[in-house]
Order: structure tokens, then C-alpha cells, then sequence
């Protein structure tokens, strides 16, 4: 018996504190994971939230303060959305995904005003929904999951993935690190809401998004896809990590002796702070910002202003410098594939939700500000939930009984025996200075990539061969193992997206190319591959996903009868 | 990052230690919790609108560390001001409602 076997009558408290069985498991506890949980709950499953932080507290949304891409259900109004961002997105989103987010995020967007958000109203008295203000709502959705009737297990991160002998996963084991205690789930379902990766660059909010729930997918058998779409870069001043960009639309940009940078811009111009950032520091002032505006911005973003205010800056008037802080695929749009309109991953019982799963259906490989990132966390989220629910009750409570094992493997186990213990911060340093430099990751070059690549694939054999640390740097080791993982993944796609096209700008193939107007895939931990996808697939899956729609309208759900 | 748990005004709730969602503190057996891996501490603000007193104060410096004074932190109003500039905290109203971000983007473009 292989020691990562788990089976029900042989695991005792002892072993795992807690040690529960659920319809459906969530890992992860931001907008996605709350909005599964409570649509899993609400058809009917039991259901178990794990988050590493707190949730409530935890991801980038609770930090910030989120756009939401709420439109009306006017057609017009509808195409113009969808519209919008097609040309930004290099031609890979997908309409009929567009417009059923936009359907389901209108409808739950109005489901928080009735659990009792505090949406503002407009001029004409009307309430205005667009924005949601991040500590506001994830103390709101905590409190509505619980309510619910979910069990939230806070400072839990999951380590690994448990899988039945024909490949299903039922379950996941983790460890609780404010106790030690080890805790398992089993769960006939798992949604991956963990968020994307943005190695740790203390970008707002998202130290806790180092791509774990990526690398347990992988290990189970799911694919990624859109990882060369990773590049994303938020502003903030120099010494914070206030990555809030949108007021740096009425911002001028200069150098140190003041005078304005030619093309620097925080929506188009942002590569010129890029290239500019690599020879010498580059500062900002708000001074395009009227009176009026001033007064509105503090209230809209109190949170923007608190680095600034705390250290004596007031930006309207005078330059701070600022930096850019990789966001990596929380404002990318990669992560894992997602091969039906239940949210499902190509595993079976395992789907993503969120930054998790791959944004390219919506957005293609680019997003701009947050607000189709939050539509998509609340529609996936939603999706994933209730599908779970569908797919638990269809596999029957036997399922629970099955027999479990995990599928964790890097720095979980070690192939080699007596070797070096991880050094898992050297380790983080490592992948870190290939991810940050704006001369290999926001401006990519085979060359570069090549090299990055060379010595990423060096890190994941240290990982796999050094020995396990001790359980009290366990999750940190994890943690660098994804990221490892992750950057692997992005740079192979990158390398293998020979073109310019959303986020990804190829210095050596700067246009963009019509015959690579198709999806990546990749995946694979020892040894990493990539794949062309053709688009369409979409429309390939759409009778699936209409019989499931059908269900929807059919469930006693108050927000499915709503649809 | 986190630099002071005011022992003064802390009130042992440990309310901090749950929320912080890099599990920056520790909490201690009769006493204020401690900064305990002020490295991990993300500076995203949030222990200070769960602190009931204003206990917390999180310096806008995320690479390094720095000093702070509680007095004069208090004498500048600093000492809690984010959690009053959300409107968190017993008979204030929460600054959601007030959002101002419809009159900006009018501005946009």
C-alpha cells in the first residue's frame, strides 16, 4: 500500500482533525469559492469551504475595491459590452460565454443588493451596481455561505488532491496551519476556486495567490490553458502595494528631473513605464484630476490613498514614484482549461471557478481592469456550484465510501533519498527572478524565455529530489513548488505563442499572427507539454450546456428561478 | 507591513490572528497578540477594519520595515483612519454606499 493511501475505515481522528465527508468540497474562499459554496448548498449539497487565509479576508477582491461587469438586459447594450474588449483580447473570447456571464452576473449582482450590500445610488436616484467595495463584500458573502448552512475551515490550505481508482477525485487532504493538525475531505465533488499566481509580489491582495489549486489540479490530470496570458502588471507607488490602476488614467508620468515621459499611460502607454522602469525610476501626479474629482475618488477608493496619506504624499500635487508589481495570472486570463459549460476540468468530480480556470472565454488574453475578472468569479463560481451539487447527487452518497488516494507529490515526496532538504526560500528567490524582470516576462524574447525556461526546469528537479521539510514549512514548500510549476507552464506556452497577441508581446514576433488565432494548452509536471487548440470548441459544447441550462430553470434555486 | 499591536488599546479579542489572511500574528495567553511573521504581513490593511479598537496600524512600507511612534500616530489621526475612511465601526455607515466611482468613470475617455 503506497503510504498516501486513504481509506475510510482505516483513517481515524487521530489521523485527520477534522476529517469530514461532503457532497462537494471548495478550495478556496474569495468571490469564486463563496459564490460555489453557496450555489452548491443551495441545490441541495452539503458542502465544505477550505481556505488557506480567512474567508472573508482572503484574495485579491477582499483587499480592493472591484468593477463588476453588470449590464442590463438590453441587447443592445449587451453587444456593445461584449463588443468592447474583442480587439483588446486578441480575438479569443468567446460571444455565447460573454453573454451568459453577463446574464448570470446581472442576476447575482442583484441577488447581493437583496442580502442587504450597500450599493450606492446614482444622480438620477437609481442604484448603481457596478462596483463593489472588496471588505464590504467578502464579510457579506462569508456571512451569507455560513448561513448557508457551509462548514468554513479558515487557515486550511489544501495539499493535495485525493482520487478514486478510476481517476475521479473525491476529496482533498490538507493540513490547518495555525494547529499543525492534518484535516482530510471527502467529497464525491471539488471545485478549485484557489485564485491565480502572482509570486508573491505583494500586488494588493495577492500573497496568498501562488497557484496552488494549478498544481494540485495537474497532479490529478488537468490541463491549463492560456498561460503565455500571465504578464499582467499592476501600478503603485514605489514602496506599496496599492496595485489600484484605475486612477492613474488622469495621472502624467515623468522622469526624475520632471519633465512628462512621451507615451506613458496607465491604460495603453503602460509598456512605455515598463521599458522606462528597466534604466531608471519613473514617478507620477495626479494632476489631471479637477476639484471635483478629487472629492469623488476618496470616497470611490479610500484605500488608494491610504499608502500615499501615511507617508506624508499628496498625490494630486505632488509626483511620488511608482512602480509596476507582476499580477501574473490573477489579471491574466490563463489558468486551468475548463471543457464545458458546467465549469468542469478535464478531470472527472474536479471543476475551477475564478482566476483559477482560465479567463480567455470571456476576456481572450487580455483584461484590463477588474470588473469582468469579479463577473467571472461570481459566474463560474455559480456554475461550478450548482454543477457539483448535480454531478454529488447524480454519483449517490456511496461515493464517499470509496477508496482514496492522494496524488501530491511535489514536496510531498521526494524521488531521491538522502539529498539536500528543500530550500524553499532560495527556491521562491529563483522563480521570482524570472517572473518580475520586465525584460523577460512583460517583453519576452526566445532567447529569454529559452534561458528562464533552462533554469526553471532545474528548480522543479531540485524540488522533486530534495528532501520533505517539516510539516511547519510545508504549505511555503507547496507554495514554491506551484510557483515552479506555474512559470513553467507560462513560459513554455509563451515560447510557443510565436506572435503578439492580448498581454503577450513577443519582441520577436511583434504582430499579430492570423493562423495563431487558436488556444494553448498545456500541462504536465516532470515533463511539461503544450498544445494548439482550435477555438470553437465553445460551440461544440453548447447542446451540453443548454441541457444544463434547462435544469437550471427547473431547480427550486430562488436565483435559478430568477434566470 | 504591520508594525505596532497597540498594548494599550488591544483588548485581547484576537480577532486579528483569525482574519489576517497570511497569518501574520500569534495570540498570546493573557496578552496582546504578536507580529509573529511580520515578513508575510501582505500589507492589504484588513486587520486594521476587523480591529474594534484601532489597535493595528499597518505602514504603507511593504519591502521593509520601519518605526512608528503610537503617540504621534495618534496625535495625526493615523491610529485607525482607514477603518474610519470605510465607514467601519459602530454608529458610522459604511462607504460603499457613498461610492463615488459612477461620477469618475463619467470621466474616463
Amino acid at each position: 500500500m503506497s503510504k498516501n493511501q486513504f481509506e475510510s475505515q482505516e483513517s481515524s481522528i487521530t489521523d485527520f482533525d477534522p476529517n469530514l465527508a461532503a457532497d462537494v468540497l471548495v478550495i478556496g474562499g474569495g468571490p469564486s469559492g463563496t459564490w460555489a459554496a453557496w450555489s452548491a448548498a443551495a441545490s441541495g449539497a452539503s458542502a465544505v469551504l477550505v481556505d488557506k487565509g480567512y474567508c472573508g479576508t482572503t484574495g485579491c477582491a477582499a483587499a480592493s475595491g472591484n468593477g463588476v461587469w453588470y449590464v442590463p438586459p438590453d441587447q443592445s447594450l449587451r453587444e456593445a459590452a461584449m463588443a468592447s474588449r474583442e480587439t483588446l483580447g486578441g480575438f479569443l473570447s468567446n460571444r455565447h460565454w460573454m453573454a451568459r456571464v453577463l446574464e448570470q452576473t446581472y442576476t447575482n449582482v442583484n441577488q447581493l443588493a437583496e442580502w442587504g450590500y450597500p450599493f450606492p445610488t446614482d444622480d438620477e436616484g437609481k442604484p448603481y451596481r457596478r462596483s463593489l467595495q472588496g471588505p464590504e463584500y467578502m464579510r457579506l458573502m462569508r456571512k451569507q455561505v455560513k448561513k448557508a448552512g457551509v462548514k468554513i475551515l479558515d487557515h486550511s490550505p489544501a495539499l493535495e488532491l485525493l482520487i478514486d481508482q478510476d481517476g475521479a477525485v473525491g476529496g482533498a487532504k490538507g493540513i490547518n496551519r495555525r494547529t499543525g493538525r492534518r484535516w482530510a475531505v471527502r467529497a464525491q465533488a471539488v471545485i478549485i476556486a484557489t485564485g491565480g499566481c502572482a509570486f508573491l509580489s505583494k500586488a494588493l491582495g495577492c500573497n496568498v495567490l501562488t497557484g496552488d489549486g494549478y498544481l494540485m489540479a495537474a497532479e490529478a490530470g488537468a490541463e491549463m490553458s492560456g498561460m503565455e496570458f500571465s504578464n499582467a502588471y499592476g501600478i503603485s507607488p514605489a514602496f506599496s502595494s496599492v496595485t489600484k490602476t484605475l486612477f492613474y488614467n488622469w495621472a502624467t508620468f515623468t522622469y526624475e528631473d520632471g519633465t512628462e515621459i512621451p507615451g506613458a499611460g496607465s491604460q495603453r502607454g503602460r509598456s512605455v513605464i515598463a521599458k522606462t522602469l528597466l534604466t531608471q525610476p519613473v514617478y507620477a501626479i495626479l494632476d489631471r484630476a479637477t476639484e471635483e474629482m478629487r472629492v469623488a475618488m476618496r470616497v470611490a477608493q479610500p484605500n488608494f490613498f491610504l499608502p500615499l496619506d501615511r507617508a506624508g504624499i499628496d498625490p494630486f500635487t505632488q509626483r511620488f514614484p511608482v512602480t509596476l508589481r507582476l499580477e501574473g495570472t490573477v489579471r491574466g486570463t490563463g489558468g486551468i482549461r475548463i471543457v464545458d459549460e458546467t465549469c468542469a476540468t478535464s478531470v472527472r468530480g474536479l471543476y475551477a471557478a475564478g482566476d483559477a480556470a482560465t479567463r480567455e472565454l470571456i476576456c481572450g488574453g487580455f483584461t484590463g481592469g477588474g470588473s469582468h475578472n469579479a463577473a467571472w468569479a461570481i459566474s463560474s463560481g455559480f456554475w461550478s456550484g450548482q454543477s457539483a451539487a448535480e454531478y454529488a447527487s447524480l454519483l449517490g452518497g456511496k461515493a464517499n465510501q470509496r477508496r482514496l488516494e492522494g496524488v501530491g507529490e511535489a514536496a510531498l515526496q521526494s524521488k531521491s533519498s538522502g539529498a539536500n532538504t528543500l530550500a524553499t526560500d532560495e527556491v521562491i528567490q529563483a522563480v521570482q527572478a524570472e517572473v518580475f524582470p520586465y525584460n523577460r516576462n512583460y517583453f519576452r524574447t526566445e532567447r529569454g524565455l529559452s534561458a528562464s525556461l533552462d533554469r526553471l526546469h532545474s528548480l522543479w528537479q531540485e524540488i522533486r529530489t530534495s528532501r520533505v521539510v517539516a510539516d511547519n514549512e510545508i504549505v511555503r514548500a507547496r507554495e514554491a513548488a506551484a510557483m515552479v510549476a506555474t512559470a513553467r507552464w507560462m513560459y513554455s506556452s509563451a515560447l510557443e505563442r510565436k506572435e503578439t497577441r492580448g498581454m503577450h508581446k513577443h519582441e520577436d514576433y511583434p504582430q499579430l499572427d492570423p493562423n495563431q488565432q487558436h488556444y494553448l494548452l498545456s500541462g504536465g509536471l516532470d515533463k511539461v507539454w503544450v498544445k494548439a487548440q482550435p477555438l470553437g470548441r465553445g460551440a461544440e459544447d453548447r447542446g451540453k450546456g443548454e441541457i444544463f441550462q434547462s435544469k437550471i430553470l427547473d431547480s427550486t434555486s430562488k436565483i435559478g428561478v430568477a434566470l | 507591513m504591520i508594525e505596532l499591536v497597540s498594548k494599550s488599546r488591544c483588548i485581547e479579542c484576537n480577532l486579528c490572528v483569525s482574519v489576517c489572511p497570511t497569518n501574520v500574528f500569534d495570540s498570546v495567553l493573557n496578552g496582546a497578540p504578536t507580529i509573529a511573521r511580520q515578513s508575510d504581513c501582505q500589507t492589504c490593511y484588513i486587520c486594521e477594519l476587523y480591529c474594534p479598537v484601532d489597535a493595528l496600524y499597518v505602514a504603507p512600507q511593504s519591502d521593509r520595515q520601519t518605526t512608528v511612534n503610537e503617540a504621534e500616530l495618534t496625535a495625526t489621526g493615523l491610529l485607525g483612519s482607514y477603518r474610519e475612511n470605510v465607514g467601519w465601526g459602530s454608529g458610522r455607515t459604511s462607504t460603499a454606499k457613498t461610492d463615488q466611482t459612477f461620477q469618475l468613470l463619467k470621466h474616463l475617455k
